[in-house]
């Protein structure tokens, strides 16, 4: 695919070695890059022009020939005015000080909506919440039964009526019965609506003026293009909008349109859903869609998910083994324990920035860790704490016990043998730096 | 009204834009120059036309205005639509097979219109006076079977489904069977929104084709992606990792009718294979359409007189 846009910048700044100092022409090829980048990330053409001249404005003002800053040193601007531009401060959902708060969720068809309704209800009710789900969609086949299913599955009440064709009626009614169960918060899911049809946004006005929502909310696919300001615009002359909720974040577009609509509207990001179960949603951070919209990979997230996953008194433990560099089977066979609940290995590789075609390629194959970790387990103890004592008889014998071959059983030791001959620089590197922090190097120690 | 006026309503907000920007531009002037050429390519990628098409099409323009010496708005236009419809393609349909099984697979990611799609189909084959079936692969979506059970019931179609939870590959092993018992000549099979990302989805979807392809060797099967045309630029990379997952037939673009110009068609036909079949106007079940290169791209940029 692309390369990464640091790449790009580095690749000019090298150009411009030796000579004495930079160009307006310089400064043009590198704004020429980041504009590529994000237009291929979806961001709103004048978005991006605008944001382009700031950027040469500022780099102008940095007397960036005196110290000839890397192209990375570049790119940590260009990041840090993206975040600034996305939103420093986390937004949360408002509470209605009536103590009856209702939430509308909107817009276009497929973005969405009736998932998240569900999602932001499940949070709700873990939070304490009373919520009920009420869908006023008479026009999706089956709209009204697809809310229904997931709010029994998040053991939440749901108001539908199935046959009732005004939308208004039904909201009308959804009020009344969330009062009347002590609900304290309504979330409701409407139908998707394409801005240009009118009735629809009239249906939407309606609807607005009888449940009067505390909070109005967006919905915006992250695959969507530039069409993303006019759907947002629309949306808020219609009704107005209190944020917006960013799905599909677990593909892999770019999401450019986080930065339009937040630029256009000046609205925040209040929550991301990166996934189609009810438990996938999550806060916003803009540093890391800063990072997403550049392709520079969702490290931070891949980070997180390693961390809450990771059980930390057995990281600590074979990490400190690591460095005391007495790394062994036991300790793999715990990695490998890790690595699995961490979910699939694709899953995980996918999030690394530039990883994800070459996953497709290379065919990861999750059962991989399956097929070691029963290696591991039909070594004897003396076996799995010294690694070194696996001559060829034992490994005909562990290939039979765990159902594998010789090859297999060679290929793990390989790797084990790989993985500590790292560990061993990895100890010598950090030894005079101090203590190492948690897990250190995520990547580093990991056998595969 | 003609399938013509059909696709030029549907595609009537995205009408004129690119045009009345060109009209702008040249306003005044009436002659291509560096500047207007940027604005031009502007326009293209604010239609999601993306970077690389885009360029492709100035270029195009900037050579012709060299060799011919013409830099008039007529001119450029001529090429401008010239570019596009060489992109797109000649128009091409998804075309049933006689005397056999048809097994049309939708696939795409998540709520692009797939199941839709397939209820807007059935009713194209019906009125052709064909046998069709339905088939509801998607069993992880909430009420997915129910929505799909709904356009059967639209269009006095039946569907072939399992219960949630159960293996689509199952679904579409009894569906088949189903369909060639039947005699059927058309299987509309729905699938569930996977996104591209991930492989696990992406294998059950190559699973679920060989299973057809083994259970129904004489059929004449045809993966059909589903795109929607609000996308931006990940809809090229859809196309191109679909693709690899099963034999794509061709492509059906949704939500035309919306605001979104589609110039996706264009970037996604700039670099995939599988040729734009359907183009979907609306959420009703009449409204689909085949994709017209030359109509799309004449309500894009419509004809300017001097
Ligand atoms: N991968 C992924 N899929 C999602 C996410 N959110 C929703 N989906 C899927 O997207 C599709 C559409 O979701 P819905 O919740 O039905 O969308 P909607 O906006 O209610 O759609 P309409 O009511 O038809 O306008 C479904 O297949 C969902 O499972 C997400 O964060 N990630
Ligand atoms: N305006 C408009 N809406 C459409 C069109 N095609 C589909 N839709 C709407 O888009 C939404 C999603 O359509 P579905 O057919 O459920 O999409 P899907 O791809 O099957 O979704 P999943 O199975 O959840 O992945 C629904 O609200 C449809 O009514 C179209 O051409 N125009
Ligand atoms: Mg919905
Ligand atoms: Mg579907």
């Amino acid at each position: 695919m692309f390369e990464s846009l640091s790449t790009k910048l580095q690749g000019i700044v090298a150009k411009m070695k030796g000579k004495a100092r930079v160009t307006d022409q310089d400064i043009k090829d590198m704004m020429r890059e980041i504009r590529m980048a994000l237009l291929e990330a979806d961001v709103n053409y004048a978005v991006v022009k605008q944001f382009v001249a700031d950027m040469s404005e500022k780099l102008k003002g940095q007397e960036i020939h005196q110290s000839l800053t890397p192209g990375q040193q570049i790119v940590k601007l260009v990041h840090s005015s993206l975040v600034d531009l996305l939103g420093s401060q986390q937004a949360k959902i408002s509470v209605s000080p009536s103590g009856f708060t209702v939430i509308i969720l909107y817009g276009l068809q497929g973005a969405g909506k009736t998932t998240t309704a569900a999602k932001l209800g499940r949070l709700l009710k873990a939070d304490g919440k009373k919520p009920m789900l009420a869908s006023v969609d008479v026009h999706r086949p089956a709209a009204a039964k697809q809310l229904e299913v997931l709010a029994e599955k998040i053991g939440v009440r749901s108001f539908i009526m199935p046959e009732e064709k005004s939308a208004v009626t039904i909201a009308k009614k959804a009020i009344e019965q969330a009062k009347y169960y002590l609900c304290d918060t309504l979330i409701v899911d409407t139908a998707g609506r394409m801005t240009v049809d009118e009735d629809m946004m009239q249906e939407l006005i309606d609807i607005e003026k009888i449940v009067k929502p505390t909070e109005k909310l967006l919905v915006v696919d992250a695959m969507i293009g530039q069409e993303a300001v006019t759907v947002a615009t629309a949306f808020e002359d219609a009704i107005g909008l209190d944020g917006f909720i960013m799905t599909k974040l677990d593909g892999d577009a770019r999401g450019g349109a986080a930065l339009s609509i937040r630029q256009i509207t000046g609205k925040p990001i209040k929550l991301i859903c990166v996934g189609e179960k009810v438990e996938d949603i999550e806060e916003y951070y803009p540093d890391r869609m800063a990072n997403r919209i550049l392709g520079m990979g969702d490290v931070m997230s891949l980070i997180e998910k390693a961390q809450q996953s990771f059980d930390e008194d057995s990281a600590q433990k074979t990490m400190e083994r690591m460095l005391s560099n007495t790394f062994n089977m036991e300790d793999m066979l715990s990695q490998f324990e890790q690595i699995k609940k961490m979910g699939s290995i694709k899953d995980v590789i996918g999030m690394i920035p530039g990883a994800s075609a070459k996953v497709k390629d290379q065919d990861i194959d999750d059962r991989i860790i399956d097929v070691n970790m029963a290696i591991i387990r039909s070594m004897t103890t003396k076996e799995r704490r010294f690694p070194n004592v696996l001559n060829a008889s034992r490994r005909k014998r562990i290939a039979a016990g765990s159902g594998t071959t010789v090859q297999q059983v060679n290929q793990l030791v390989k790797q084990y043998e790989q993985s500590s001959e790292m560990m061993k620089r990895f100890s010598k590197m950090s030894k005079g730096k101090g203590k190492s922090r948690g897990l250190g190097g995520f990547g580093k120690g990991f056998p595969f | 009204m003609g399938l013509f006026d059909v696709f030029k309503k549907g595609l009537s907000k995205t009408r004129g834009f690119v045009s009345e920007g060109l009209t702008r531009i040249s306003a005044g002037m009436g002659r291509y120059d560096e500047d207007m050429l940027e604005e031009l390519e502007a326009l293209l990628v604010q239609a999601d036309v993306g970077v690389g098409a885009s360029l492709h099409i100035i270029d195009s323009v900037r050579a012709n205005i060299k060799t011919t010496g013409d830099d008039s708005q007529k001119a450029v236009m001529h090429t401008v639509k010239k570019e596009i419809i060489d992109i797109l393609g000649p128009k091409q349909t998804l075309s049933l097979e006689d005397n056999s099984l048809n097994i049309i697979l939708m696939v795409g990611v998540n709520g692009t219109g797939k199941t839709t799609t397939a209820g807007k189909l059935c009713l194209k084959y019906k009125s052709m006076g064909k046998k069709v079936m339905l088939a509801a692969a998607d069993t992880f979506r909430a009420a997915a079977i129910e929505q799909l059970e709904e356009w059967g019931k639209r269009t006095n179609t039946p569907v072939i489904s399992q219960t949630v939870g159960s293996d689509p590959a199952a679904v579409c092993f009894d569906a088949v069977h189903s369909a060639i018992s039947k005699r059927a000549d058309v299987l509309i099979i729905d699938t569930a929104g996977r996104l591209h990302n991930k492989q696990n989805l992406m294998d059950e979807l190559a699973k679920i084709s060989r299973v057809i392809e083994r259970e129904a060797p004489s059929a004449c099967i045809m993966p059909l992606l589903i795109i929607d045309a609000t996308t931006g630029q990940n809809a090229v990379i859809q196309a191109e990792v679909f693709s690899k997952a099963v034999r794509l037939n061709g492509i059906g673009i949704t939500k035309l009718d919306g605001s979104a110009k589609g110039g996706v068609a264009i970037a996604v036909a700039y670099t995939a294979k599988a040729p734009i079949l359907l183009a979907g106007l609306g959420e009703g079940v009449e409204d689909l359409v085949d994709f017209d290169s030359e109509i799309f791209t004449e309500s894009l940029i419509p004809e300017l007189s001097e």
